[in-house]
């Protein structure tokens, strides 16, 4: 069963379909190429979230859509939970 | 994907439409009475009742006449019945009617009387349901029929799969040539550089961010603690949404990945051409609807998270949802689940091509979830108040 999706090939985050526990081995879908992918997570990750794919680094992007969704404000590793606690807007 | 032939109403102008109305329009408040009145005796048609025109001035009173005109002209429009108060902007309106060719009278309640008024109109309300009721459809391509779209109480499941699949739609239909339309401006604000990026020519750009400006500005004259640096919402963030940027993002699926629009317009104006339109617009569903309507949009694709059942009396309302729960407790206003997506089931490019075919169903006459539930939504946007 698909855990979560990834919008693109290059995306560096996905987004959780169900409710995913730390320490899982989810699994996951590229919905342009339709290829699957592991990844082990590292803190629980609910439905709608954000799962990272690679290790993030301060000051970095986060890639969604293709996009720069905004920077990255503290280090998170692949399969951690990103959301307001490590990643903030460039707008204001 | 070929441009299939669809069964429809081709109109005096050679505009297509999807619907055959007969519409009452009132050309004011105080003519709502007449226009229900109208079309409780004559069966087969419809009145649009609405909560202005009076006292309107400058850009205010040319937006109403260029709403109301546009509706009456809206190809889904057989023929028209209008009621004003008085004759003198109940002419300005069956004037702008007319310029399509179609069947349109006007009538004016004073120094007549109001029943005398729904006598005469109901004798040519009459007359016009005869006459439309005997419209044939015919084989149009699919590529003239005008689809707008605006999605309405999204959650992630919109930004992953409905406004996705609305996205791979337009793809497909603008590049069979159709005439199509995005807008929510508010709802751009964080993307409006991507949304900039995406013009056809630095004119269209150049429109775009005219558009996005005055928008900013009229925020920013009116701002009260509720609207500024609010976004993404609690409730966005709580379901997994962090940034302005993000929610941008989520919402300009919607015109997928190909297609760049070729011009942007003001409210309730019409495209000139084939292709993609941005229209400025609240994300107020049912004033947006009803702008994009009287824009001479004959269909609506409307992606839904949590559930908005929002309808038009005239433009009907294709809802999708990729939202399971949706899907199923709100299962009288969905037209199309795509939820398949979330569980890997489905493609985009699969849920694409049932979009379009559900949106050719309802060209050749299948009834929208919002036109069986009676959702009509005629909601008139009101820039400032009347003198």
């Amino acid at each position: 069963m698909i855990q979560f999706l990834v919008h693109e090939k290059d995306d560096s985050v996905g987004v959780a379909t169900v409710d995913i526990k730390a320490g899982e081995t989810a699994a996951g879908l590229f919905m342009d190429t339709q290829e699957t992918l592991e990844v082990k997570t590292l803190h629980d990750i609910p439905l709608g979230h954000k799962i990272a794919m690679i290790d993030h680094h301060v000051d970095g992007s986060v890639i969604k859509y293709g996009a720069d969704i905004g920077k990255v404000v503290a280090d998170v590793k692949k399969g951690g939970h990103v959301h307001t606690q490590n990643l903030k807007t460039r707008r204001w | 994907m070929s441009n299939p032939k669809v069964m429809a109403y081709r109109r005096e102008n050679g505009r297509v439409g999807i619907r055959n109305h007969v519409v009452i329009l009132p050309l004011d408040d105080l003519s709502n009475s007449a226009c229900e009145k109208v079309a409780y005796n004559i069966k087969g048609c419809k009145a649009l009742p609405h909560a202005y025109g009076r006292l309107q001035f400058g850009e205010d009173l040319e937006l109403f006449f260029r709403t109301l005109i546009g509706t009456g002209a809206n190809p889904n429009v057989a023929a028209v019945v209008v009621i004003g108060i008085e004759p003198e902007w109940t002419n300005r309106i069956v004037e702008g009617i007319a310029k399509t060719g179609k069947p349109v009278t006007g009538f004016a309640i004073e120094r007549h009387g109001e029943i005398k008024t729904v006598e005469m109109a109901s004798w040519k309300a009459k007359e016009y349901v005869h006459w439309a009721s005997e419209r044939k459809r015919e084989a149009c391509d699919l590529s003239e029929i005008w689809v707008s779209t605006k999605c309405g109480e999204s959650d992630t499941t919109s930004g992953l799969a409905s406004n996705p699949t609305v996205g791979n739609a337009f793809d497909k239909l603008v590049e069979m040539g159709a005439t199509c339309s995005f807008g929510e401006t508010s709802e751009i604000t964080g993307g409006e550089m991507i949304v900039k990026e995406r013009a056809a020519t630095p004119e269209a750009a150049a429109q775009f961010m005219a558009l996005f400006d005055r928008y900013a500005a009229m925020i920013d004259r009116n701002k009260t603690d509720d609207l500024s640096g609010s976004q993404p919402t609690k409730g966005n963030i709580a379901g997994g949404l962090t940034t302005i940027e993000e929610k941008a993002m989520g919402n300009i699926q919607k015109i997928g990945k190909k297609c760049k629009y070729v011009g942007a317009l003001d409210k309730a104006v019409a495209p000139t051409g084939p292709g993609l339109w941005y229209m400025d617009s609240s994300s107020a569903a049912a004033e947006a609807v009803t702008l994009w309507a009287a824009a001479g949009f004959v269909a609506h694709f409307f992606p839904t998270g949590q559930g908005n059942i929002i309808g038009n009396p005239i433009e009907p309302v294709i809802k999708l949802t990729a939202n399971p729960r949706t899907a199923g407790d709100m299962s009288e206003h969905i037209d199309y689940d795509c939820s398949a997506i979330l569980r890997g089931e489905m493609t985009l490019e699969e849920s694409g091509d049932n979009l379009i075919n559900m949106l050719i169903r309802t060209c050749e006459g299948r009834l929208t979830a919002q036109e069986v539930l009676g959702h009509e939504e005629y909601v008139l946007t009101k820039l400032y108040e009347s003198a």
